[in-house]
């Protein structure tokens, strides 16, 4: 037995433990996520069910838990008795999404309704039902339910056509007109700020007045689009689509309020895998509807990657100049070892603190004295002195430099004296040698600090909740506005994202498989950056590598 | 100073034995005078007074510790780099006190080459090694030039032949000794007068070593050399002058022959008899 000891056999098994326990647990972690969110995009066949009480929905079934023995009868204590979970939609009908159903309560289920269909709306959520007549101002153009199924399909493809058609005007040309606007607006503003000491209101008004004058023109174009849009809503709200539910109440909706409509019943498996994928794509580039809980995220990973990638620049000159100067440049003494100390405590300090230092510093201070310089005339609204996605970078770039700074001193630290002293025995000054020799090899280690500050940064949501994230941002920071980056707007963020769903939705329970599917698209989006910069840091290696022999 | 005056005699002695050498290849090279060096407190060299003439190899040989290095590096002021550091004395090159205030360490270093015990490659390719000082120096103005520069370089360190078809591979490609050879190429492409080895064979194998060696002698015919090195066979067969130091002191210095056959002081006997060391 002192022998089994003394071999440490026992040793190598517990790292082969602790391997495995950290194994399990990723992998569960991985299936967790992808079982729970792979129901946001699998369609479930649609089931009709009619209670005892004669009410009959038509809806998917979602899941079946027994009821505890304690809330049961005692004839039925024996037996048990399972309660099962059905999601009805037509939310504008019954005022509720899901409904749980105990087995006692269920007269029949049919597994099959005839002509049962699931309809995707812009508001209000799924609607389950039959269609009965497409309607043109309110006069039916099909004969029976048959002809409507047939040609439901094309006068969908339609309203799809004319919804994006007008989505373009809204959010392209009447976007940028607003912009302008509002820049307008600002010069008026200034104007009006600049001769405040002026009596007469003639002179502003002089001066003002080419900017009232392109600002009406700018109305009138604005008009021009306005009735542009009402036309075309007018056309797409003509037709309209007559359902019953299956209890037997009719409703109008009209057909641009539908985004496709499915009878999942009928797909077979590899129908409802495209299906699944079409789905995937709209949750990747789309933009969320009815408040986050349906549509896409793609504003979200927009913003999420911006941030990250802002950050990168921001953090990485910031921790490089300051590692070099620790280990190249600075007299190796106490007040070094004091900073380096900080610096690594610094990394644990916990983020929230870090989001306040940025509220504070950046925001309050820094964009309020921006505001007051340059921006006077619009005050009291803060433009710079409020969240942004280059405050909320920034932000995170002072959480993450710590990570840096460590990284680029390790990887300063490897590299061999040898290969210093060759260049500076060769006539090479000190920062010839820094830029030509130490910091292309260096470069691998210091994108291994960048590398593990993106996976920092991407996962942080509590610093950008007083930053400038916000639930749902009318623009992208990006777009074709000049100067076409804006980094005072505000911005959605994939981990403020699945906060916001998963606990601020009125509606969670339909929102539970968005959460779990942002989820696993935050951390793809976090692998894919660090894959990517993996690959620059293979290529680096590959072209440095400083070990000889 | 008896060194000294052994110095001078020798010099007599050698200019008589080779009668059709020119006197301008036996001027003094570099003088080193009362020279002391502080580490901290600690002293490591004592005292040395000794001149390397033009043109000859000088080997500095003695147990490990007794600051031969330190004095090789003293020579092209690598022992900058080292904090607290104390000198005093005298080292003149050229006539030149490279310790003087108005000498630019940089600038020195151009003028003087070395080779480090542990061959040090840059990890860039073979070409961009010997580029390097040309570059760093502003020594070229044309890619032709660098072109021509590198590769008379790479023949005079006879490499080139081995690596002619392998420019843009890179350095850490290379075998040890060729590793080592790249190295001198890379010294000796940025034109200096001097060359600064430190023991540049003691990890190389007895094959490399051979061609290391017959480069030196080579390179005689244009350059100062300078070596460090603890194998007594080396200095023996390299070297015009040997240099003997012992804890800090240097306690003999004399034509090799001299050194290896009829030492003056006990000590000295007693190193390269194998007696201690």
């Amino acid at each position: 037995m002192k022998e089994f000891f003394k071999s440490g056999d026992l040793f190598i098994w517990m790292t082969g433990l602790g391997l495995g326990v950290s194994l399990v647990m990723i992998t569960g972690i991985l299936y967790l996520i992808i079982i729970n969110g792979s129901d946001y995009f699998w369609p479930q066949n649609i089931v009709k069910v009619e209670t005892n009480d004669g009410r009959a929905y038509i809806g998917q079934k979602m899941t079946t838990e027994k009821i505890p023995l304690a809330n049961l009868d005692d004839s039925l204590q024996s037996k048990g008795l399972k309660r099962i979970q059905f999601k009805v939609g037509n939310r504008e009908l019954y005022g509720f999404d899901f409904l749980w159903l105990d087995e006692s309560e269920i007269k029949k289920i049919d597994n099959n309704p005839r002509n049962a269909l699931c309809f995707e709306r812009l508001e209000f959520g799924n609607f389950f039902g039959y269609l009965q007549n497409i309607y043109r101002d309110s006069t039916p153009i099909t004969k029976n339910q048959a002809d409507a199924l047939k040609i439901l399909p094309n006068y969908l493809d339609i309203a799809s056509d004319l919804r994006s058609e007008i989505k373009k005007i809204e959010k392209d040309e009447i976007g940028s007109i607003n912009y302008k606007i509002e820049e307008l607006r600002t010069k008026i503003k200034k104007v009006e700020y600049e001769n405040k000491h002026i009596k007469e209101h003639k002179i502003i008004e002089e001066k003002s007045k080419p900017f009232y004058v392109e600002i009406d023109s700018y109305q009138k174009g604005y008009t021009k689009l306005q009735e542009k849009i009402d036309s075309l809503n007018k056309t797409a709200k003509a037709y309209s689509i007559k359902l019953t539910t299956a209890s037997g109440d009719t409703t109008n909706i009209p057909l641009i309020n539908i985004f496709h409509y499915y009878s999942p019943n009928e797909m077979g498996f590899f129908g409802k895998l495209g299906f699944a994928f079409t789905k995937i794509y709209e949750f990747i580039f789309d933009e969320p509807r009815e408040s986050n809980t349906e549509g896409g995220v793609f504003p979200a990973i927009f913003g999420t990657i911006m941030l990250v990638l802002l950050m990168s620049i921001a953090v990485v000159p910031f921790g490089v100049l300051a590692a070099l100067y620790l280990r190249e440049y600075a007299k190796q003494g106490f007040l070094v070892r004091t900073v380096r100390i900080a610096v690594n405590n610094l990394a644990g300090v916990p983020s929230i603190v870090f989001g306040i230092f940025g509220l504070g510093f950046f925001i309050y201070s820094v964009g309020g004295t921006i505001d007051k310089l340059f921006y006077p005339e619009l005050l009291p609204t803060p433009t710079w002195g409020t969240g942004g996605i280059l405050w909320a970078s920034l932000t995170l770039a002072l959480l993450t430099v710590p990570v840096v700074i460590v990284a680029t001193e390790e990887a300063l630290a490897t590299i061999p004296r040898g290969i210093r002293e060759a260049s500076l025995a060769l006539g090479a000054t000190k920062w010839q040698t820094m830029k030509k020799i130490i910091l292309p090899a260096a470069a691998p280690g210091i994108l291994t600090g960048l590398i593990l500050a993106m996976a920092r940064a991407a996962g942080e949501v509590a610093p950008l909740m007083i930053t400038g994230v916000v639930k749902l941002a009318p623009s992208l920071p990006l777009d074709w506005n000049l100067p076409l980056i804006h980094l005072d707007r505000k911005f959605m963020h994939l981990g403020f994202h699945i906060y916001d769903v998963g606990f601020q939705s009125p509606n969670i329970e339909a929102a539970l498989p968005m959460v779990y599917m942002t989820t696993l698209l935050l951390i793809a989006i976090v692998i894919l950056l660090n894959i990517t910069a993996m690959k620059i840091r293979t290529n680096l290696r590959k072209k440095y590598k400083t070990s000889v022999f | 100073m008896p060194e000294i005056e052994n110095n001078i005699s020798v010099q007599i002695e050698y200019q008589s034995e080779n009668p059709q050498k020119k006197s301008e290849s036996d001027k003094t090279k570099i003088i080193v005078n009362n020279l002391n060096f502080y580490y901290g407190e600690q002293i490591a060299l004592k005292n040395i007074s000794m001149n390397i003439l033009s043109n000859q190899v000088t080997a500095l040989i003695g147990p490990s510790g007794c600051g031969k290095s330190t004095f090789l590096r003293l020579l092209n002021r690598m022992n900058d780099l080292i904090d607290n550091i104390k000198i005093e004395g005298e080292l003149k090159i050229d006539g030149i006190n490279i310790y003087d205030r108005t000498v630019n360490p940089v600038n020195l270093r151009k003028k003087i080459g070395m080779i480090f015990q542990k061959s040090n490659p840059f990890p860039k390719t073979i070409f961009e090694n010997v580029a390097y000082g040309l570059r760093v120096n502003g020594m070229v103005t044309s890619k032709t030039q660098l072109e021509e520069k590198v590769e008379y370089s790479l023949k005079q360190a006879a490499l080139w032949d081995e690596v002619k078809d392998r420019l843009k591979e890179s350095a850490l490609s290379l075998s040890g000794g060729q590793q080592q050879r790249l190295c001198i190429a890379r010294a000796l492409a940025i034109e200096p007068d001097i060359i600064l080895m430190d023991e540049p064979a003691s990890a190389l194998d007895p094959i490399s070593t051979a061609k290391i060696e017959e480069l030196i002698l080579e390179l005689k015919q244009n350059y100062t050399i300078v070596i460090v090195t603890h194998n007594m066979q080396q200095a023996a067969r390299v070297s015009d002058w040997t240099a003997f130091f012992y804890i800090g002191e240097l306690i003999e210095f004399n034509k090799t022959r001299t050194i290896f056959t009829n030492p003056i002081k006990k000590q000295t006997e007693d190193y390269v008899t194998g007696r201690f060391g």
